[in-house]
């Protein structure tokens, strides 16, 4: 049962990893429009980098 | 906006300009609605469109709430941004530019999103934990799992609960009770007992049931808060079209003042193209009046000295100089806003499904769960398993497919809605609608466009046709307006001397002889009753140029489906009878009523309501919202005044009539979906109540019977996308 002393952290630390992601993309605006983001990744137009 | 200057150059700019000017926003940042937005191609095309314009730096088209945003140059308006979309062919309102409300009820979705995230993330790793003990984890390694679980949800639902205590603590307070009490008391209970017994090292814990009560309450909290939050921010935010500013005349100085400002007896300045700020009697000047806001008449109205004037009107060809009598709130502007306070305290008392059935099911739950509690220790004796049992009953009976069974709905409806153009405002306005068997509607700006076109122009000589597009290229009337339009392929005569004579017309001279176009009584014609204005040709009779109100897109068809769908329709408006007569005789309505008073409209849906019927209102101009407000549920076009707007449930974002009889079927199967999501969480707590109660529930019989019946209920609300 010492496995699972191993196993308890890093399934805590994979939940918190995928927590912090979740955050991130919250902060950075990426659920603000759902439709559009799913319609742009259709569209021919796009250049290097995202779009300030 | 303090830019209002003493310019004397400003004094100059023709009207038109002056009031762009004044619109102009101070921040670079200017925020469009666009409804008609609805693909990755419109997205594009829109984007393209506005990067093109001189001065914008960058547009982000935004498809989920169909606006554009624009970072431009101070110098970029929201009229040319707006010319310019309708050239590529989409139509835009300009919302308020300083929109910070739009970003606070952002940060409100986004708060609620996070605590969505958080919640879930955290029943996945009390769940792992939970899973394991119900596959038989056992004596010190469930301790160990149970601690860390609660170590785990304890801060978690403390964090994540938040919107539920505020909204529970502050009904205690005005002592009521709502649906989010029994949820607060059900939380505290669970994770108290869950404490204990993992102090006492027992079996049954219930940290993942309270966990993933507050997830699915939370999310059915955010579709709630979404929904609601897209058609306020697009409903309230569309930009008022007039300027809340006056010009008022000092010893014959021009100052430019705030409404509020403004005195009985001070004299006002309305420019042509300006709408008149207070109640008031002309002492100079002549010009014509477009009153179809106030009253529905789709004419204007000739204005010169001593005509009494209203707040509200629209001054069309020359400057009017006004003595106010009423300012403010004795406008009778403000006091239809006064008829539109009393009849809304009425629909206030509309009780929703979702507030009657947690009448039902607050008391039902703690009732049912203070028995267990008594009745087992009555019989047992023991502390411990009573408390169990009734924490067991409370959050088996928990209402998690209830808190989602309204808001997954009406997310689902209104967002159908939205894509066919309609905004749904109210929260309660689904429902409502779902109960209507009579619709009322108003003819000017609702079913009409409210834009004349030339009826007879085929008729004209092309003399005569070159001699009229001429004169009316000189105005911004209205009505020249649709003779350039009808004209477009007609070359202009040469005129020389064409001039407006404000409030009759144009005048000009073609080869020597003197022409105008103008009103009956000005050119010597005989006036007739329907919407006319005369040409007249050196001494020649006078030519008739008759104009008719466009019908709507769509309207036509909303009306039969509406008919063949069994609705009551009907048509009130204060226009003229012959105009009324062949709208009515072109749509098929044969309930009409002309020339109705602002009042008579409201009385009108009164006593349609008296006799029992449930009626839907549709009507954009002021005079329509008394009876708007009034009536059960009501719809205004975007087109329409603040007031109406604001008096109205649902917004038509687009310029066509047609999704009005699929909005009234959309809601009725909505309706209906409510009450099956209402009808199986039921079923589940049938089921799983009688086995808390017998102490037999486990958590993962909790968890079974919670999870199952949230999805169910989101997956019956998804049938109607």
């Amino acid at each position: 049962m010492t496995v699972l002393g191993l196993l308890i952290p890093v399934s805590l630390i994979l939940g918190g990893l995928g927590l912090w992601g979740f955050l991130y993309t919250l902060r950075s605006s990426q659920y603000d429009d759902p439709d559009g983001d799913a319609q742009r990744i259709l569209s021919g137009e796009y250049d290097d980098r995202p779009k300030s | 906006m303090t830019m209002v200057s003493a310019c004397p150059a400003c004094d100059a700019v023709p009207a038109a300009e002056a009031a762009a000017r004044a619109q102009e926003p101070q921040a670079a940042h200017l925020a469009l609605s666009v409804p008609e937005i609805h693909c990755g191609a419109c997205i594009a095309t829109v984007e393209r469109a506005l990067e093109a314009q001189p001065g914008v730096k960058s547009a982000r088209v935004n498809l989920t709430l169909k606006r554009a945003s624009v970072e431009a140059g101070a110098d970029v308006t929201a009229d040319g941004l707006i010319a310019a979309l309708q050239e590529v062919g989409y139509t835009a309102h300009e919302l308020d530019a300083g929109a910070l409300s739009a970003t606070a009820n952002d940060r409100a979705g986004r708060d609620l999103l996070m605590r969505v995230g958080l919640a879930g993330f955290a029943t996945m790793n009390v769940m792992l934990l939970s899973v394991s003990v119900w596959s038989g984890a056992d004596s010190a390694t469930r301790d160990l799992f149970h601690w860390i679980s609660a170590a785990i949800a304890l801060p978690a639902i403390a964090f994540t609960g938040k919107p539920f205590y505020v909204s529970a603590w502050s009904a205690l307070r005005a002592k009521r009770l709502n649906m989010d009490v029994p949820i607060v008391l059900a939380i505290v209970l669970a994770l108290a007992t869950s404490l204990w017994e993992t102090m006492l090292s027992g079996h049954h814990a219930y940290f993942d049931a309270a966990l993933t009560l507050v997830f699915f309450l939370l999310a059915g909290r955010y579709l709630d808060h979404r929904t609601r939050a897209v058609a306020r921010s697009a409903a309230e935010e569309l930009a008022a079209l007039e300027v809340p500013r006056a010009i008022r005349l000092v010893e014959g100085r021009e100052e430019t003042v705030p409404f509020a400002d403004l005195c009985i007896d001070d004299l006002i300045l309305v420019r042509p193209g300006g709408r008149v700020p207070v109640d008031g009697v002309i002492v100079e000047g002549q010009s014509e009046l477009d009153r179809s806001l106030l009253t529905g008449e789709s004419a204007p109205v000739f204005a010169s000295v001593d005509l009494v004037v209203s707040a509200g009107e629209v001054n069309l060809t020359g400057p009017l100089v006004i003595r106010a009598t009423a300012v403010g709130q004795d406008t009778s502007l403000h006091r239809m806003a006064d008829l539109v306070a009393t009849a809304e305290s009425g629909r206030n008392r509309y009780t929703s499904l979702a507030d009657n059935a947690a009448k039902l099911y607050a008391p039902g739950v703690h009732i049912l769960s203070a028995l267990a509690f008594v009745g087992w220790y009555l019989y047992s004796f023991d502390l411990r398993t009573a408390l169990n049992i009734a924490a067991a009953v409370l959050i088996i009976t928990c209402p998690c497919a209830l808190g989602l069974a309204v808001p997954a709905v009406t997310t689902a409806a209104s967002g159908r809605l939205f894509r066919m153009g309609l905004l749904v405002k109210h929260t309660t306005a689904l429902e409502r609608l779902a109960e209507v068997d009579t619709v009322v509607f108003d003819k000017t700006g609702t079913l009409t466009k409210g834009t004349p076109i030339v009826k007879n122009w085929a008729k004209l000589s092309d003399v005569n046709a070159g001699i009229a597009v001429a004169l009316a290229k000189g105005s911004a009337h209205p009505l020249s307006r649709a003779i350039i339009e009808a004209g477009k392929h007609t070359s202009a005569a040469d005129l020389a001397d064409i001039r407006e004579v404000p409030g009759f017309g144009m005048e000009g001279r073609w080869k020597g002889q003197t022409v105008r176009l103008g009103r009956a009584e000005w050119v010597g014609a005989m006036p007739s009753d329907t919407s006319a204005v005369y040409l007249k040709v050196g001494e020649g009779a006078a030519g008739e140029i008759r104009f008719q109100d466009q019908l709507r897109d769509g309207a036509k068809d909303a009306i039969t489906s509406l008919q063949s769908a069994g609705f009551g329709v009907h048509l009130l408006s204060g226009d003229g009878r012959s105009a009324v007569a062949g709208v009515a005789d072109e749509l098929g309505i044969s309930d009409w009523q002309a020339g109705v008073l602002p009042q008579d409209k409201a009385d009108y849906i009164a006593a349609l309501s008296q006799e029992g019927k449930r009626v839907l209102m549709v009507g954009d101009g002021l005079n329509d919202t008394a009876a708007l407000a009034g009536a059960h549920v009501s719809i205004s076009p975007a087109s329409a005044l603040d007031a109406a707007r604001v008096a109205s449930d649902v917004v038509l974002l687009g310029a066509d009539l047609s999704p009005i009889a699929d909005a009234l079927a959309i809601s009725r199967k909505a309706t209906r979906r409510i009450r099956e999501n209402f009808r199986i969480a039921t079923l589940y707590n049938v089921i799983a109540v009688p086995l808390a109660v017998a102490g037999l529930a486990t958590p993962l019989i909790a968890a079974l019977a919670m999870s199952t019946s949230s999805i169910t209920v989101s997956l019956n609300a998804l049938r109607l996308r």
